[in-house]
Order: structure tokens, then sequence, then C-alpha cells
């Protein structure tokens, strides 16, 4: 009787053993007729938003691949390190793009690029990965509003610093109904990733490319590093 | 047999539809009906998992034992789950970004393993994918009539984000029909109050149809006499 019970359930085991090779070899297999495709999306994302928050033609560079990391938790939004890209015209420093985390969202951080140029002018703003309330919050996405283009052009002195806020706040930008908090966010983030420019600029431009961190957006198994 | 199919068909469209009558899925449908696009690709994707699962679960139906059915009912959606996750980055990028996390949570959609549990694990291969294919079918009905709703209530336009599905030549369909919306639909309770609305004209259909069945046989008895 107990042999028989003993049996059964390594016979069950078995066939739950059979299932899991099963599952682990469809998974397996879907991932690596995938993955390269999915690295080139990944990759191909990254270059069209850089481009994005880039003045167009005026750098000859391969952006994605000349990149620092830089660390700064006041400034930045995260302890962690963040990746700054530099757009140069015949090697001649044109604009950065900072990739800043804005810790205060709605529903957690809302990760940007913000786009420099060595004046210290936004070029660009566009947001990377958020989860803010549908309809309210994701106004901040370029596809949904025009909200976010609302920085380009502006700078630390235009406005002065102390209306780099959102209206309710005194400030010069246009808030959501219903989600303050998520354009609040967005507009001490942008100003602050260009306080971080203003006293680093020749400092990001000058550092040696390939930092040892991998580029935020890209998986962490890509090239571009050495 | 060409009953049965026409059952299976009817039952998971309209009588036993998983949105509106088995309320099941509610949290993917209630979270990514906010316009029809984003319907549209969770709904092919729940779709897509529930034919494989419900395939494989009827194949495997003969020697897998009850006792361990659910944790390979499981390990099987799960798969199945993954593999069209990763499939929807490969080629649907600018969705799956969209959708996010409600792909994985597919996983989640009591949906899936109810029908691998409730039919699939009884009926033959064929039937089971078709029980799939229409279960899946009534519910990418519900999420896109739901997104549509919301879409053109919430934000005045229809089918919005179409080319991230079919490509840049699909901008065309997409319309802009009213000039700003009314918020609410885009909000979850204009998510509650949408399905609520559709599960109640369901129910109303549903009565009016039995209401006229009731009268025809009383109508027609002495001229037919045809069985039910």
């Amino acid at each position: 009787m107990r042999a028989e019970v003993a049996r059964s359930m390594l016979r069950g085991a078995g066939i739950l053993a059979g299932f899991a090779v099963f599952g682990a070899l469809l998974v397996a297999i879907t991932w690596e007729s995938t993955a390269e495709r999915i690295a080139a999306n990944e990759r191909a994302f990254l270059l069209r938003t850089l481009a994005d928050v880039l003045p167009a033609g005026a750098y000859d560079n391969a952006v994605h691949e000349d990149f620092i990391t830089v660390t700064d938790a006041a400034l930045l939004g995260t302890r962690a390190p963040i990746t700054v890209y530099r757009a140069r015209l015949r090697n001649r420093p044109v604009a950065v793009v900072m990739t800043p985390v804005a810790p205060g969202g709605y529903n957690g951080p809302i990760r940007l690029l913000v786009g420099i140029l060595a004046d210290g002018t936004v070029s660009g703003v566009r947001v990377v990965s958020h989860r803010e309330t549908p309809g309210l919050g994701d106004r901040i996405e370029v596809e949904r509003d025009d909200w976010i283009l609302d920085f380009d052009g502006r700078s630390l002195g235009q406005p002065p610093r102390e209306r780099w806020a959102v209206r309710r706040d005194e400030g010069v930008f246009d808030q959501f109904t219903g989600a303050t908090i998520t354009a609040r966010a967005v507009v001490s983030a942008v100003r602050d990733a260009l306080i971080y420019f203003e006293t680093h600029r020749d400092a990001l431009f000058a550092a040696p490319a390939g930092a040892a961190e991998l580029p935020l957006p890209l998986p962490a198994d890509d090239e571009g590093t050495e | 047999m060409s009953g049965r199919v026409a059952e299976v068909i009817k039952t998971g469209l309209w009588t036993n539809n998983a949105g509106l009558v088995q309320l099941l899925g509610l949290c993917p449908l209630l979270a990514v009906s906010t316009s029809f696009i984003n319907g549209l690709g969770l709904g092919l994707a729940t779709t897509l998992v529930l034919v494989a699962s419900n395939l494989t679960v009827s194949v495997i139906r003969e020697f897998v034992r009850p006792e361990i059915r659910i944790p390979v009912f499981v390990l099987v959606i799960a798969s199945f789950v993954t593999a069209v996750e990763l499939a929807m980055n490969a080629w649907f990028h600018e969705l799956f970004r969209i959708l996010g996390i409600f792909i994985p949570l597919i996983v989640t959609n009591c949906a899936i393993i109810g029908r691998a549990e409730a039919f699939a694990s009884r009926q033959p291969p064929g039937l089971a994918a078709l029980d799939g294919l229409a279960m899946g079918t009534g519910f990418t009905g519900v999420l896109v009539t739901l997104g549509a709703a919301r879409e053109l209530i919430g934000q005045g336009t229809l089918f919005a984000g179409a080319h991230m599905m079919f490509g840049e030549g699909a901008r065309a369909i997409e319309l802009q029909l009213l000039d700003g919306g009314f918020l609410l639909a885009l909000l979850p309770p204009g998510a509650f109050l949408g399905l609520g609305l559709m599960v109640a004209a369901k129910n109303l259909v549903d009565a009016r149809l039995q209401r006229r069945r009731s009268a025809a046989p009383a109508a027609s008895a002495d001229a037919a006499g045809e069985p039910a």
C-alpha cells in the first residue's frame, strides 16, 4: 500500500517535472528567436527618442555610444547612476541628453530624457516610462498631449528659476486637471537637470566616453561599452 | 458535431461571455480598456493564450492525473503567456510598451485557467481550441467595445494608436470625432460604469429574446409543433 502511494507520488512528480521542462523549453525557444529583435527594438527606440530631444542635423556623432554615467541623488532624482549622452559636431560639444528620474510621480518615479544644448537651453524633454493615471497623468506623453513640448527653448533664466513650477505654485507651466502632482514632478526634475548641467557642463563633455555602467534604457547584455 | 460547434461558439461569444457573464478577468479588462487599440491588443494576446492553453490542456488530458492538473495548467499557461509577451515585445514593440504589465498579468486571468479546468480538460482538442477561440473573441469583443466607448467619451477619439498595431498606414483611421471629452470615462469609475451598462444591455437583450421566444410557441403551437 505504502509502496503504491509512493509510486503514485513519484509519477505525479515526474509528470510535473516533464511539464516544467516543456514550459522552460517553450520560453527558451521563444526567447532565443526574439532576443535579437527585442534588443534591436530597444536600441531603435533609444535612438529615436534621443533624436527627438536633440536638434535635428546639429550633431554628427553616434550619440547612443557617446555616454557617461553620473550620480547625484539630490538633483537627478535617484541614487543610482544615470546616463548622460553627448551630442557633438566635429568633436565640439553641441548638447547632452540626460536621463534623470522625477521621483515625485503620483504612482512612482517618472523616467525622463532631457536634451540640453551647450548653452543651457532645453532642446527637448520626453518621458521614457511612468505609471501615472491613464487619462490624467499620461498627458506627459508626447503622443497624448503637447504639454511636454512647452519645455523646448527654456533655460534657467527663461523663466527665472523661482517660476520653474506649475501655475498652481505660481510658476509658468500648465498643470493638468487632476494631475498636478505629475506635472509638478516633471517640471522640478527638468529644472534640477538644468541646474546639474549648469554646474557640471565642462566635466560632462570632457569625461571620456564609455563609463563602467551601461546606458539605462538598453538591456543589460547590450553592446556599446568596453 | 456541428450542433456542438455552434453551441461552443455561441457560449463563448454570448451566453457565457467571459467579460459580461462570467465576469472573469476584470482586472485587465477594466484597466486596459481605455482605448479601442489597447483593448484589441490585450484581447488578441489573451485569445492567443486561451487557444494555445486550451489545445494543450485537451491534448494532455488523458495522462495528467487530477491531483496534479492545476499546477500543470498553471505551468502551461504561464509558459504560453511568457512566449506571447516576448513575441509582442519583438513584433509590436510600441503596443507592448503601453500594455506593459497587463501582458504578463494574463497569467492571472481566471478566464484562462477556468476554461482549462471546466472545458478543455474534458473535451477533444478541436473543440477545446474552438472554445478558446470563441471565449477569447467574446472577451476581445467586450474589451474593444468598452475601449471604444471610453475612448470616444473620454477623449473624443476612435482607433487612436492604430499605427502601433497595423503600421504607419493605419494613421488614416485614427479619428478625432469630438473636441475634448468627458474625463470620467477614462478613469476607473468610467470602466466600472461602462461595464455595468454593457452587462445591463446584454441582460436586456436576453430578456427581450426570452419574451419573444415564449410568445412564439403559443402563436405557432398548432401550426408547426417543432421541438424546442
